[in-house]
């Protein structure tokens, strides 16, 4: 695979490592000298000096073959949102991948149909929000393609669905439930799957149902 | 107004000449001593990518956003955003690259390259001197 990566910050560099250990093509661009420098001691001509939203940078560094894969995780959010229009508007590049820095910018890489997009912010969030009770309800996955997300959400004593079948409640529209896990066991979930109280439950769901959910699975005083 | 540097500055001050409600948004409150003394407009201090200042400089319903930060990439993301999420009617951009420029062309704003211009005067002047040459 040929795969060109903008950006020789710490995520950069570790993916240029890891993907020239599988004996990958990669052209790894970096605009700042002085780190430029030290890249090109590890990968010799596998680093390329320059600002990798110019267009005859991206050039040199073979973007009109194209790439399999670019591989946009500069710092700048503005930056790896041009990097990736180019690519593929301009150049025809198969696939992108881009960093958000800031995950408030989240919605400018949608709205530019910019996708995927890895946010270290937004994992480690996920990752609290699943370690830490508060959060009812825990995001696990956004499908951004298809519209869809899974969360996860723990049967309340007392609320609508406890001790009732799926099939008995009036879950929101554009909703369903996948799995129960009870006690360590994870089941699929059909009609006549009964809920206890303290079940972990998964849903796929249109993003905006979260709250029309919590109030069939959670207790509201 | 985004960005009020040397061009957003007197571009906002023309604009309000012409009787246009100005709101000028730029990173650094320092920009302001840029509008004069007595600035007559608004302004917001905080980034242009920022949809939070986008809006609370009332993009939403506005007649014409003006994008020319320092930066070609932030301008490029702002114009987008103005055009596509806010639908603004009147969008004109500042793009220092040529070459960034030409591939942006055609999106529903306006691009401007003074890089460009001057690319286009320097060689006019030297030819219409020389035209035989």
């Amino acid at each position: 695979m040929f795969v060109l990566i903008v950006g020789g910050g710490k995520v950069g560099t570790n993916v240029t490592r890891t993907l020239r250990g599988l004996n990958h093509e990669i052209v790894l661009i970096e605009q700042d000298e002085r780190r430029y420098e030290s890249l090109e001691v590890e990968f010799e001509d596998g680093a390329l000096y320059g600002d990798g939203t110019e267009l005859h940078v991206l050039e040199h560094a073979g973007i009109r073959r194209p790439p399999d894969i670019v591989v946009a995780v500069t710092g700048d959010d503005e930056d790896n949102i041009v990097i990736c229009q180019l690519a593929k508007e301009r150049y025809g590049v198969p696939k992108v991948v881009a960093r958000v820095n800031d995950p408030r910018n989240h919605e400018l890489f949608d709205l530019l149909e910019i996708s995927p997009t890895v946010s270290a912010t937004s994992m480690v969030m996920a990752l609290i929000e699943h370690e830490v009770p508060e959060h009812e309800l825990v995001h696990l996955l956004e499908l951004r393609k298809e519209n869809l997300e899974i969360v996860e959400v723990e049967v309340d004593r007392g609320s609508k669905a406890e001790g009732k079948r799926i099939e008995e409640l009036s879950l929101p529209q554009e909703t369903r439930l996948i799995s129960v896990m009870r006690d360590g066991q994870a089941e699929i979930a059909v009609g006549a799957t009964e809920l206890r109280a303290g079940d972990q439950v998964l849903a796929i769901l249109k993003p905006g149902r979260e709250d029309e959910l919590r109030q069939v699975l959670l207790k509201f005083s | 107004m985004i960005g009020s540097g040397r061009v957003g500055s007197a571009v906002a001050k023309r604009m309000r000449e012409a009787e246009w409600d100005v709101v000028v948004v730029d990173e650094t409150e320092e920009a302001l001593a840029r509008l004069g003394e007595n600035w007559p407009g608004q302004f917001q201090v905080g980034h242009g990518m920022d949809i939070e200042v986008l809006e609370r400089a009332g993009i939403e319903g506005a007649d014409a956003v003006i994008v020319a930060t320092s930066g070609d990439n932030t301008n490029i993301v702002i114009a987008q955003v103005a055009k596509l999420r806010y639908e603004v009617p009147s969008v004109a951009v500042r793009i220092l690259d040529p070459a960034r420029a030409e591939f942006y062309a055609g999106r529903g704003f306006a691009i401007v390259s003074p890089t460009r211009t001057a690319i286009d005067e320097l060689t006019s002047v030297v030819l219409r001197e020389r035209p035989e040459a």
